[in-house]
């Protein structure tokens, strides 16, 4: 870290008595490792390493941001960035308060997982693969492992001068079947913060996906059209991610009336038994942070109690210009971008329904467990399901080819009428918002049931 | 870059170096202001290497660190894939025009133009709608070496604008958007702004879609959202190579509809997607992917065309300096002769699909699809009625483009990688909520 420790102490003074509304520079060194396997060989092996920075300055209003990797070149990059901000600003600036701090926050973790050697990394995923491997029928697969160790300074011309280290670790499994024109995948995504032994022991959990690929090659696919579903904590996660956690960032809704009138704190979102949380003091999970990249502290945040809305995902443009407090959500995935409001680990606050309770009195219904992806357009929402079964007079029966849900937010949250007592925090995806991608986020549920849920299907 | 492949060449049997440079310039637009002006430079170096027959490689934003460089391009050769390949010496290559000097020379001020015009047309027609607008400079310089011999380099300038809408009602949304790119500075936004008016003509009155089989019409963008990303996949010679490609044994056998035609085409001059040659400096090409209905080539790169006994189709690309994968660089589906009014007055009820959300979260390597469609309008005797909504359509693709009923004459860019007319479908599953 000495490196950009140095120039960080730099740029604190040369940010000192600008002509800009506000000004802050972000440093950044990663280290990085990966490697993929597609079929039973090694595909590709490296090694990263990068240095960059930005600055972002603030004029009436106007934004200007400038990134870079030649380090040197800030001074004249501080200029630019003020210059662009007097272009674009027009208005008044406006950001909520917060301290001006001083912290120095290290990862937390025993070892570097960029460190770890290249072979015992490769140990464990020919492993996996050799599971994968032994299940009939299977045509391919497909392994992705990274990790990475940053190390980032944010300094401000308010005074704030935070060091944050972070490290990361991330694995994807993919089993392939095929058999005659058909193909189907099974998955598993998982992450750490940093921690390697947390994807140590997956073998039974492999076995078992591998297995997966070649029953949906039998499976038949669902009949489209509206079903109770109950979801499990980690396709539930991504659905309270997808459905409520983006219409909860508040960049979104802050300069548009008609989406402020929508989203009027105390309006009612669904059942009493409903609560909605963002939190980026949960310890150890991907989505946690001490600091957000504004150098706003992080904090927990209610979306969602008892089924109203009572809160929103902040950075400290949108918390001023909403007159509310900033929640330290304002997050970039590098250097090369500006931070902008995104979640942290969202969840579902548990219920006291169990999964048998909950699927007792479903005649037909969709059971929908796992996770391929999810997207949303605000009012409409879209996830896919890794797995899927039939449930059949109260009890989970056949197979079913993958399913896609889809939803209309407002409604389908009111169609949640149980929530099971059974919360996981899933820590394999990442999130994307415009170019900004993968953030690391996670997400959590307990199971849930909908009811009125659209199933595309044939 | 020199020193670099001298130092490399003293440790490993072959060696490459790969040099990218870019400075943008995005000027946002947000709740209908101007909001945020960036400019972002960046470089990466890239050393590949083999060594002991293993490919080796590391990146680097800081090209003086030789050094950091190779030693970590050593370390990882030790358990690196076998090289099958050898790097190109020096080729000739084809003359693709990709930097227009006049894209630099754009302003701020008149990017800021264009952005504020194309909202105030799309303000103009609605008022009450909320737009984002982005309009983007960018150039990219990229340099390859490698101890064949071989050596070139080429500079891209790229220009893009877009604008998106929304409008809302109660709690109903409605969402409108086009861009365009191009090599050259673009300096009408009326190609963009018209789409976007006639998405509020055809979106003006609500539909209620049906709960069954339906005639269907993607327009460009619906062909991009719902029907291109399986077609990317099963295309990749790595995924043939693999045998899970659903057309990976169906060369000179016609799978799909006979009026099908797709290229995969670097070679357009000022596209985006265009290039003299790939990323591991072999020369670009026009690569015919689907004739007539018949798979008549896949995509590869140097490792995966020797795996597979083939050449490169020069579609080697390096997404943030890492190893090659064969990727496409711009799919081309040649246009057909009918209207898309004509093709309109043949659906008594059916759907025109804009943008469908979701589609590829579905299992792309099965050609399965299933999303939202987020823009799209109901036919009725032939005429746009209004839009639909909660509504879902299901296919597969391959069972989708091997029953065609018409094809466009209204072939256009989505984006800076199709260029794709309508397609006109006879039967998709659709599931609504009405």
């Amino acid at each position: 870290l000495p490196k950009i420790r140095d120039i960080g102490q730099q740029i604190a003074e040369a940010l000192k008595g600008k002509s800009a509304d506000y000004l802050e520079a972000h440093l950044e060194q990663t280290s990085s490792s990966h490697i993929t396997y597609r079929g039973k060989k090694l595909e590709s092996i490296g090694r990263s390493t990068a240095i960059g920075g930005n600055v972002r300055a603030l004029v009436r209003g106007g934004w200007g941001f400038t990134s870079f990797n030649n380090l040197e070149e800030v001074p004249g990059k501080i200029e630019l960035a003020i210059k662009q901000a007097q272009l674009a600003g027009k208005g008044k600036s406006q950001l909520a308060s917060v301290a001006p701090l001083v912290d120095r926050v290290t990862a937390e973790i025993d070892k570097s997982p960029v460190e770890i050697p290249l072979a015992e990394k490769k140990q464990l995923l020919d492993e996996y693969n050799d599971i994968i491997w032994q299940t009939p029928k299977l045509q391919t697969s497909v392994i992705n492992y990274s990790d990475s160790h940053k190390s980032s300074i944010f300094i401000s011309s308010s005074g704030s001068f935070i060091e944050q280290e972070r490290a990361d670790v991330s694995l994807r499994l993919m089993a392939i079947a095929t058999d005659d024109n058909e193909v189907q995948q099974a998955s598993l995504s998982l992450g750490s913060r940093g921690d390697f032994s947390q994807i140590q022991s997956l073998h039974q959990q492999v076995a078992e996906m591998a297995k997966r690929s070649v029953e949906l090659l039998a499976a038949p696919q669902v009949k489209g059209g509206e079903y109770t579903v109950v979801l499990d904590p980690v396709l539930a996660g991504v659905f309270v991610h997808e459905a409520f956690g983006h219409l909860s960032e508040s960049d979104f809704v802050y300069e548009n009336e008609k989406l402020r009138q929508i989203m009027t704190l105390g309006k009612e979102f669904g059942s009493a038994e409903l609560n909605i949380v963002d939190s980026a003091l949960m310890p150890g999970l991907r989505g946690s942070y001490k600091y957000d990249d504004e150098g706003v502290p992080a904090s927990k945040t209610y979306l969602i109690r008892e089924g109203k809305l009572v809160g929103r995902l902040h950075s400290r443009e949108t918390a001023a210009k909403m007159k509310e407090k900033a929640t330290g959500n304002a997050r970039a995935v590098s250097y090369r971008y500006p931070p902008i409001v995104r979640m942290s680990n969202t969840y579902i606050e548990p219920g006291s329904v169990s999964f048998d309770d909950m699927i007792a009195d479903i005649k037909k219904g969709v059971y929908a467990r796992n996770w391929y992806g999810g997207t949303t357009s605000i009012e409409m929402f879209t996830f896919s399901a890794g797995e899927a079964y039939m449930i059949r007079n109260g009890r989970v029966a056949e197979l079913l080819r993958p399913v896609v849900l889809t939803g209309n937010v407002f409604t389908t949250l009111k169609n949640i009428d149980a929530i099971g007592n059974d919360l996981e925090m899933n820590q394999g995806g990442g999130c994307g918002k415009g170019e900004q991608m993968p953030l690391s986020v996670s997400n959590g549920s307990p199971h849930i049931r909908i009811r009125h849920c659209l199933v595309g299907g044939r | 870059m020199e020193k670099i492949l001298k130092q490399a060449k003293k440790i490993a049997e072959a060696a490459e170096v790969f040099l990218v440079s870019s400075d943008e310039t995005p000027v946002q637009f947000e709740a209908n202001r101007l909001k945020h002006i960036q400019s972002k430079q960046s470089q990466i170096a890239a050393l590949r290497i083999i060594r002991k027959g293993r490919v080796g490689y590391s990146v680097t934003t800081n090209p003086d660190d030789v050094h950091g460089l190779i030693d970590n391009a050593v370390e990882t050769a030790e358990f690196g894939m076998q090289a099958k390949f050898e790097l190109p010496g020096p080729t000739p290559y084809p003359q693709v025009a990709t930097y227009d000097p006049k894209v630099e020379s754009v302003s701020l001020e008149q990017m800021i133009g264009l952005g504020e015009e194309m909202i105030n047309t799309v303000k103009e027609h609605t008022h009450d709608i909320i737009c984002e607008a982005e309009v983007t400079k960018n150039s990219v310089s990229v340099s390859i070496i490698n101890s064949s011999g071989g050596k070139a380099n080429y500079s891209k300038s790229t220009f893009s604008l877009g604008v998106s809408g929304s409008i809302i009602r109660g709690t109903d949304m409605l969402f409108v958007g086009e861009s365009e790119s191009s090599c050259h500075p673009i300096t009408s936004t009326k190609a963009v702004t018209d789409t976007v008016l006639r998405q509020l003509e055809w979106a003006r009155e609500r539909a209620l879609a049906p709960e069954r089989v339906l005639p269907v019409i993607f327009t460009p963008n619906g062909v991009m959202s719902a029907l291109i990303p399986p077609l990317m996949v099963a295309f990749n010679g790595k995924t043939v190579l693999e045998g899970v490609s659903p057309i990976g044994k169906c060369l000179g056998k016609q799978v799909f509809d006979k009026k099908l035609w797709l290229w995969d085409d670097a070679t357009i001059a000022y596209r985006p997607g265009s290039r003299p040659f790939d990323d591991e400096g072999i020369p670009s090409r026009r690569t015919p992917l689907i004739e007539a209905g018949t798979p008549a080539n896949f995509i590869y790169d140097l490792q995966t065309a020797a795996l597979a006994d083939t050449q490169s189709t020069g579609n080697g690309s390096r997404p943030g300096g890492g190893l090659p994968t064969p990727s496409p660089s711009a799919f081309i589906i040649k246009p057909g002769g009918v209207s898309f009014d004509d093709m309109l007055a043949d659906i008594k009820e059916g759907l025109v699909i804009e943008y469908l959300m979701g589609a590829e979260q579905g299992n792309i390597l099965g050609g399965d699809f299933s999303g939202n469609v987020l823009l799209g309008y109901k036919v009725e005797n032939g005429k746009i009625v209004g839009r639909v909504k909660d509504t879902m359509v299901s296919g597969n693709v391959y069972k989708v483009l091997n029953d065609i009923t018409a094809i466009g004459n209204d072939a256009k860019w989505v984006g800076g990688f199709l260029n794709s007319p309508s397609l006109y479908c006879p039967r998709l599953s659709v599931a609504s909520k009405g």
